[in-house]
């Protein structure tokens, strides 16, 4: 498979280019809802029009409402979604939770998809527990009770917590904190009974919350794919939420890399254009090299992750990690480049560096993906 | 015991009787710094305490002379009080452009007068000045600003607009420069000094990134600005037209003060500290950005030592003039590599907006503010021109 979108997925980058910077941009989306201290941090009517664009269901099988589209399509959408930062649940929502539930009952499936698929139900996830991503300690436990479970512990950082219908949480139904094994994915209702939220505001306006779970009651049949069982389910959900926050990274730092290189044709200092002096020159084509190696890693990652290869796993760390290093430069040098007004919240190079940085911790940030590139390559 | 070590130790016994301990708790809120002028308060008894201490004693500047609020120490002696100072913590008594800007342009240009009446003013804290040098269309390339002061004998009527002026809402006067003669680029200006409330001055607070508005766009529309505040006191400094000496002496000092020396917080290791913080939370640190951590204190217990050098080799005349630029630049983009570690220790937990338990999202608020310290005094790249200018003398540049 060549290394660039067929035909049918150019289009669809059209159509979702076309779509993010006509309705997801800036102005109408983020500044939007940030000013008015939005307690989402997103529009529910963008979450609908995403689903009349198809978007919200697009990794979700044929056979269950959804389009059957893979991980490349997906990440046609999260990189408009990072160029505009806009604010939206589709990472959590579509990529992760839709991933999730690929191994959930026909009767879960039946439950949540049409809602996720309509854009009418948001999911989160909620994996960690420290301020750091360490999934492979799990401590919140979920104990047999009658015919289904009872919760108890906390999460941490739970994006769009508070403001999901259903919540995927990873919890331990057997053995100690840090086994592989004993693992369970279980889809929480928004109004399941014994669970309390505490929301946060994050450096890029999006809103989080601390999770308790304090014996909050489950049904047998809210156990995604097998109890003890779970630890795979999480696996491949972390690493099609990695592909996909790597995707969006790639449009975080393309957004802010195209603002940076106007800006180098517009402003003027010792009577010529800033883009004139070579030290600029150089660094903005090193960025250029650099985002576009990124651009690279991603959709191959994207390619291993549909095709089922073993691989994939690998190379989504390497996505994440180089994502990570190529848009935090981006963001770093769009606001040097900018001078004074790159430090302005009236200009939008800011948020991108505010964007950047919460995108970089979600779901481990480059040293952690380092760390598991080393791992997995066996040293 | 030599003079030097007489002096070290009457100055711990001064510090132990005069320093309160809040005063030697790391600065951690805004209102810890004492900014001084007209209208500055306390945040409370021992920020008080500790700077009228300093005050009588000369310590709020400790090397400019007796007669203008200073303490008159030599060069050694400074950098004794500066270490004593450092080894229980204890904060600036004082912090302003006063100090660390307009003093020590006028000690170099000023004239007696000016000395005893504005040096005074600043060591006493009593008025709180701000720097009026960057325009819109004049940054890195200063020298092209076109604020206008039209001559009318006895003043001037002035004319134009200022941008990024540092804490231009709460500042009392302002050093300005003001373009006198439009036809002569690097000859034409005028260091001009002011009240900012002898009317004909707005000033517009910009809200920046880290949602702070520390500095504000800075309007003239005809304020009046005299020549002379009296006898021997002019309202401008140097020569009228020779500005330009003086803008540039002042920003030797200014990236001397950015660059963080003599503070000792911007390049100090962090590892043990960032150790210790992820021990407390429960995190570890991934190996990887442990070797992030070592490599970053390296390179800041090296520049420790180049501050260091750097400062007696200034202070006795020895160092190149142009060194404060290399000084700058590499103390900047270190506090910025500084915080971005730091960020990356904290985790999700430094993403925190505005919670109380992260005091507001200090960790984000202070990492996104470093962002402008490779901006303000002059940028990393000017600075990085300047040196392959005068240090290294490279052809063109
Ligand atoms: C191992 C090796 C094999 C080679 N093989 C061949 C070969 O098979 N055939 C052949 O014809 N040549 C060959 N070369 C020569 C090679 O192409 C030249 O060395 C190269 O083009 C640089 O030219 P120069 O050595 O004259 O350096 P210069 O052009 O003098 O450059 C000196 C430095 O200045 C920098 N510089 C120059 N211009 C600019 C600019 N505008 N902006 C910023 N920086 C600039 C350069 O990057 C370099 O760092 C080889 C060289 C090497 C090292
Ligand atoms: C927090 C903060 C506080 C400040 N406080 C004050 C204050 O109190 N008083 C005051 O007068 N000013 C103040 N400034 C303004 C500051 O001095 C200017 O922002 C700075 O000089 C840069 O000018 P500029 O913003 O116009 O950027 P520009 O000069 O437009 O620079 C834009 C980019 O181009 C680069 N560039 C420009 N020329 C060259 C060149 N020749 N070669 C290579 N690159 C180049 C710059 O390095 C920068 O990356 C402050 C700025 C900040 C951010």
């Amino acid at each position: 498979m060549p290394l660039y979108h067929d035909e049918d997925q150019a289009m669809l980058a059209d159509t979702a280019r076309g779509f993010m910077a006509d309705e997801g941009n800036i102005t109408k989306q983020l500044r939007h809802w940030r000013d008015r201290d939005c307690p989402d941090g997103f529009g529910h009517a963008l979450w609908k029009q995403m689903a009349e664009m198809g978007f919200t269901g697009m990794l979700v099988g044929e056979e269950d409402g959804g389009l059957g589209m893979g991980h490349v399509e997906a990440g046609i959408v999260l990189e408009e979604i990072g160029r505009n930062l806009t604010p939206s649940p589709f990472l959590t929502s579509s990529v992760l939770a839709a991933t999730a539930l690929k191994h959930g009952s026909a009767e879960l499936k039946g439950r949540y998809l049409p809602g996720l698929i309509a854009g009418d139900s948001v999911f989160a996830v909620a994996v960690d527990e420290t301020a750091k991503h360490r999934p492979s300690r799990i401590t919140t436990r979920a104990e047999k009770s009658g015919n289904g479970f009872k919760l108890t512990g906390a999460k941490s950082f739970v994006i769009q917590g508070a403001s999901a219908d259903m919540l995927v949480v990873a919890a331990r139904t057997s053995g100690g904190d840090d086994d592989d094994d004993g693992i369970t994915l279980f889809a929480v209702p928004k109004d399941a009974a014994n669970m309390s939220h505490d929301a946060l505001r994050l450096v890029d306006s999006s809103m989080a919350t601390h999770t308790k779970f304090d014996g909050t009651e489950l049904d047998g049949d809210a156990v995604i794919g097998e109890v003890d069982g779970g630890r795979e389910v999480l696996n491949a959900m972390l690493t099609a939420g990695r592909i996909g926050a790597a995707a969006e990274g790639v449009g975080v730092a393309s957004g802010a890399m195209d603002m940076t290189v106007d800006y180098l044709k517009q402003r003027k200092q010792f009577g010529q254009l800033i883009g004139e002096f070579q030290a600029l020159q150089h660094r903005a084509s090193h960025l250029y090299s650099e985002v576009e190696i990124a651009r690279a890693v991603v959709i191959k990652a994207q390619q291993l992750l549909d095709a089922g290869a073993e691989s994939a796993e690998l190379m989504s760390s390497v996505a994440k990690a180089k994502v990570a290093k190529a848009a935090g430069l981006s963001v770093k040098e769009g606001v040097q480049m900018h001078g004074g007004i790159g430090m302005t919240d009236e200009y939008d190079i800011g948020l991108y560096m505010k964007r950047d940085r919460a995108l970089q911790e979600f779901l481990g940030d480059a040293y952690f993906h380092a760390n598991r590139v080393a791992e997995l390559s066996g040293y | 015991m030599s003079d030097l070590e007489t002096f070290r130790s009457e100055t711990r016994d001064w510090l132990e009787a005069n320093c309160p301990a809040e005063m030697r708790q790391p600065v951690r809120d805004d209102d810890d710094v004492y900014w001084g002028g007209r209208r500055a308060t306390f945040k409370n008894d021992a920020q008080k305490a500790w700077f009228e201490a300093c005050r009588d004693k000369g310590y709020t500047v400790p090397a400019w002379p007796k007669a203008y609020g200073g303490a008159g120490l030599s060069a050694p002696e400074a950098k004794v009080l500066r270490q004593e100072m450092s080894r229980i913590g204890a904060r600036p008594p004082l912090s302003s452009f006063g100090i660390w800007m307009l003093g020590p342009a006028l000690l170099q240009f000023g004239t007696e007068g000016q000395k005893q009446r504005f040096l005074n003013e600043i060591a006493r804290g009593e008025i709180r000045w701000c720097q009026g040098y960057s325009e819109p269309g004049s940054g890195s390339d200063l020298v092209s600003m076109q604020t206008f002061g039209e001559d009318k004998g006895d003043h001037w009527t002035v004319n134009g607009q200022k941008i990024w002026t540092s804490y231009a809402d709460e500042a009392d006067w302002i050093f300005c420069l003001v373009r006198t003669d439009k036809d002569n680029k690097y000859k034409g200006i005028t260091f001009m000094l002011f009240d900012m409330a002898g009317g004909g001055v707005t000033t517009k607070p910009i809200l920046l990134i880290s949602g702070n508005s520390p500095f504000c766009e800075t309007f003239f529309d005809d304020v009046t600005v005299p020549k002379s505040y009296g006898e021997d006191c002019p309202g401008f400094v140097g020569e009228i037209g020779r500005g330009w000496d003086v803008a540039k002496y002042l920003l030797g000092h200014e990236r001397e003060m950015i660059s963080g020396m003599g503070g000792g917080e911007r390049t100090a290791a962090i590892g043990t500290a960032m150790k210790r913080h992820s021990a407390k939370t429960g995190d570890d640190l991934d190996p990887a950005l442990r070797s992030d951590l070592a490599m970053f204190d390296v390179d800041a217990l090296a520049f420790t030592a180049m501050a260091e050098k750097f400062m007696d080799e200034m202070k006795s005349g020895k160092g190149h003039p142009a060194q404060p630029n290399m000084m700058k630049y590499v103390g900047t983009e270190l506090n910025k590599r500084r915080h971005e570690l730091m960020m990356s220790v904290g985790g999700s937990r430094s993403l925190e907006w505005d919670s109380e338990e992260t005091r507001g999202g200090k960790a984000p608020r202070d990492w996104l503010r470093t962002k402008a310290n490779s901006i303000e005094g002059g940028t990393s790249e000017v600075m990085l021109n300047v040196i392959s200018k005068r240090i290294l003398e490279l052809p063109g540049s």
